[in-house]
């Protein structure tokens, strides 16, 4: 863990020029090429049919990849079969072995690698001590709620000491309340433990508050692999910014490039400032992004020039207890979001022309959606 | 502080939850009892009558008692050491010449001689040569005349046990016991003692076609749960194809087969495998072959359900755990897919025990089960006693099979949850 994150340590996975297809025609995984770190919390984010599942699959071993190679630990292991990987894994419904009890479930990998009684004895009770469930040795799955049986199976993935962790979707069925206590649980056993994960999730927000890393998934190629900040601050393309976090998109063409940054005309004649970030040139049809927290409303009547200010006209405002939204009509976006502190909204009425601003750096001129 | 009244006010409405609870559950329960209540009818008449009455009839003795209620009588005070007395014998004189102006002799001789061979001929003499009733004080030396079997202690035994209204005679018969002079239970004679094997016989047969029926199942259940649903249901079309053919065509079809000049014998002989024909057919090897095949669907379903429900993520999480593909069939797949196999055995294994059309037509005269026993007492010999009491004894065995199957479910679904 000392190693993840300051000098980059050699990879433990690296999928390599990796292509999957089911039926022949398309490709679900296209030409992936991914290094895992050891020590690392990655996250493969995607929509369902992105391919993030299939390339969890494939480094367990139970999906073979049509083309490409994938090495763990400078070993090529497409043709090692899953039991013989050392990779533990956590299912989405847990896949605890109904007919054992917890105590049986979690000495299973130590008992088909035929560890002694009292070396299982010892390193199922200390798993059973980490989940804080000594008490539930002898139940059954069926006995437990979701999120123990959630814990359950992570001791049971990790007691054997694998070099990688694969998790698919684990907290899918769990309610959120839960969930978010068991990604805490889980964030801290990865940091205690200096274990290697690769998590798949569909979720965001528990990609954001769990990874070292991000792989973002679309269609079945890593749009971008960057820690959560960086995806959230500079992602670098639509899909990117969309699927990262809350968004707002106006679409417009870009008028003039100069180094880093651009003007783009935007529907009803207004043009903006933006920086540059996946454009090919002047003339091109663009799409911006803004993060509705990086948007400020400015009450009718004030008219100073800021540097990129736009008509908009009140649709709406949501409160949502620690904040507030206010839906507007922008540039022909008639779900822009602008985020309100806490009693800032008292002013604003459906109907109402305002004014917004935001600054040139926190307005990405992305490829056109 | 606040919780405390509302927790008295909770134990003050207790009782009369519980009763408006119970009131609202026995709507429900009317309501149920109706829908099952025809069906309930039918069994009652159709089913729980008859085995009620195949029990009483196991253990019923109504022909001596009925034909010969004076006898009976006098010999109620009897003690067995001697012969009796003459009261007795009056009475028996008296009960034949009645029996034989009503012509029901003929039901007690044939009851008696079950117990004692050649009573039915001591009987049918001794009212053949009685012309009238004897003198009193006459009527031992008169019936000694006629036929000295009078003269032995156990012609009069036998007529007292077989004086009812219960007896143990049927089922101990069923189980090669009988009662000595004495009355103490002893085993049958051998030329007698024929039920314990054929029982015996009746468990080995069941068995084996059980055993068969699960190495044959097993990898078609095991197919039919993984493969996908398309192919799966053509599959199970021919899982079930046999239960829409009648049990006659399917058996008359493996006599076809088998038969020394049929399908089977004639294949092997012209492709030069054996010489002669195998004799395939009316031996242990054709009753094993038919019964399997009749009773396979019955071993199939329940394994295909129980392995239907075992997600395979189970062998999945099995394989990333470490474990090779049979270590985990066997430690992970196998245990789960027990209870079908135990439902699909017992299954199996009861129906096989009542099997009487298929062994009767591809078996041999060794190869007849306990069914084909309780047929032939009922129909040819009409001795329903022992018929019934083999009914009784296969009911009982069954039973008792079902129970211990039962215990085992039980004992496996409620380990761990009561541990700790």
């Amino acid at each position: 863990m000392e190693a993840g994150m300051v000098t980059p340590a050699p990879a433990l996975v690296r999928f390599s020029g990796i292509q999957k297809t089911y039926d022949g025609e398309h490709l679900v995984v296209k030409n992936l090429d991914l290094d895992i770190r050891k020590g690392e919390f990655i996250t493969l984010l995607g929509p369902s049919g992105s391919g993030k599942t299939t390339t969890l699959m494939m480094l367990a071993g139970f999906e073979v990849p049509t083309h490409g190679e994938i090495y763990l630990s400078e070993r090529p292991i497409k043709n090692v079969p899953p039991h013989r990987r050392d990779i533990g894994m956590v299912f989405q419904n847990y896949a605890l072995f109904p007919h054992l009890t917890i105590a049986e479930n979690i000495a299973f990998p130590l008992s088909v690698r035929k560890s002694s009684k009292a070396e299982t004895q010892e390193r199922v009770s200390a798993a059973l001590r980490m989940i804080k469930m000594e008490t539930f040795a002898h139940r059954r799955p069926g006995q437990l709620s979701g999120g123990q049986q959630q814990r359950v199976a992570l001791a049971r993935a990790l007691v054997f000491n694998p070099q990688l962790v694969l998790m698919d979707e684990p907290l899918g069925a769990l309610d959120k309340r839960l969930r978010e206590q068991m990604q805490l649980e889980i964030k801290q056993l990865h940091e205690t433990m200096g274990i290697t994960i690769v998590y798949v999730t569909h979720d965001q927000s528990e990609a954001l508050t769990m990874s070292d890393r991000i792989a973002v998934f679309n269609d079945g190629i890593v749009q971008q692999i960057d820690r959560p900040d960086a995806l959230y601050e500079h992602p670098v393309n639509s899909f990117v910014a969309h699927f990262i976090g809350e968004n707002n998109v106006l679409a417009g063409t870009v008028e003039t490039v100069e180094r880093d940054y651009c003007r783009v005309a935007l529907a009803g004649g207004s043009t903006v400032a933006a920086r540059a970030v996946n454009v090919s040139g002047a003339g091109a049809s663009t799409s911006l992004s803004v993060r509705p927290e990086r948007v400020a409303i400015i009450p009718n009547g004030n008219s100073s020039e800021g540097p990129n200010r736009l008509p908009a006209k009140v649709q709406n405002t949501i409160y949502l207890g620690d904040h507030a939204l206010a839906v507007l009509d922008v540039a022909g976006n008639a779900e822009f979001m602008v985020k309100l502190q806490p009693g800032a909204h008292h002013g604003l009425r459906p109907g109402e022309s305002v004014f917004i601003t935001f600054r040139p750096e926190d307005c990405l001129a992305l490829d056109p959606v | 502080m606040t919780a405390a009244p509302a927790l008295g006010a909770d134990n003050k409405t207790e009782v009369p939850l519980k009763r408006r609870l119970r009131r609202a559950e026995r709507t429900r329960q009317v309501k149920a009892l109706a829908l099952v209540l025809p069906l309930l009818l039918f069994l009652l008449f159709t089913f729980a009558g008859p085995i009620a009455g195949m029990l009483w009839r196991s253990v019923e003795d109504w022909e001596v008692r009925q034909v010969l209620p004076q006898t009976v009588a006098a010999l109620a005070s009897w003690d067995g050491k001697d012969l009796p007395d003459e009261n007795a014998y009056a009475a028996l004189a008296s009960d034949i010449l009645a029996a034989r102006a009503a012509g029901t002799l003929a039901i007690a001789a044939k009851r008696l001689n079950y117990a004692l061979n050649g009573f039915r001929t001591i009987l049918t003499s001794t009212g053949r040569n009685l012309k009238a009733v004897p003198e009193p004080g006459t009527a031992r030396e008169t019936l000694g005349r006629i036929n000295p079997a009078w003269r032995e202690r156990a012609t009069w035994t036998t007529i007292k046990d077989a004086g009812g209204p219960i007896t143990g005679f049927y089922l101990l018969a069923a189980l090669d016991l009988t009662r000595n002079a004495d009355g103490a239970i002893v085993a049958a004679p051998p030329d007698q003692a024929i039920y314990r094997d054929i029982f015996l016989r009746t468990f080995l047969i069941s068995l084996a076609v059980t055993a068969l029926c699960l190495i044959l199942g097993f990898p078609v259940a095991y197919l039919l749960a993984t493969l996908p649903p398309g192919r799966s249901n053509l599959l199970m079309i021919f899982v079930l194809l046999p239960f829409w053919t009648s049990l006659l065509v399917r058996t008359g079809a493996w006599i076809v087969l088998l038969q020394s000049k049929g399908v089977v014998n004639d294949s092997l002989l012209w492709l030069g495998i054996i010489d002669a024909p195998l004799r395939l057919i009316y031996n242990r090897f054709g009753v094993c072959v038919a019964m399997t095949h009749v009773l396979l669907p019955f071993m199939i379903l329940p394994l295909y359900s129980s392995m239907k429900a075992i997600s395979p993520a189970y062998m999945r999480a099995a394989a990333s755990l470490g474990a090779p593909p049979l270590t985990a069939f066997l430690r992970i797949y196998l245990p789960q897919t027990l209870p079908g196999i135990g439902a699909g055995s017992l299954l199996v294994f009861i129906l096989a025990l009542g099997y009487y059309i298929t062994p009767a037509l591809v078996g041999g005269a060794a190869d007849q089960m306990i069914s084909y026993f309780i047929a032939l007492y009922t129909t040819e010999t009409a001795n329903w006693g022992l018929a019934s009491a083999l009914g009784a004894v296969l009911l009982l065995a069954t039973v008792l099979l079902a129970l211990v199957y039962g215990k085992l479910v039980q004992s496996q679904q409620v380990t761990g949850g009561m541990k700790n």
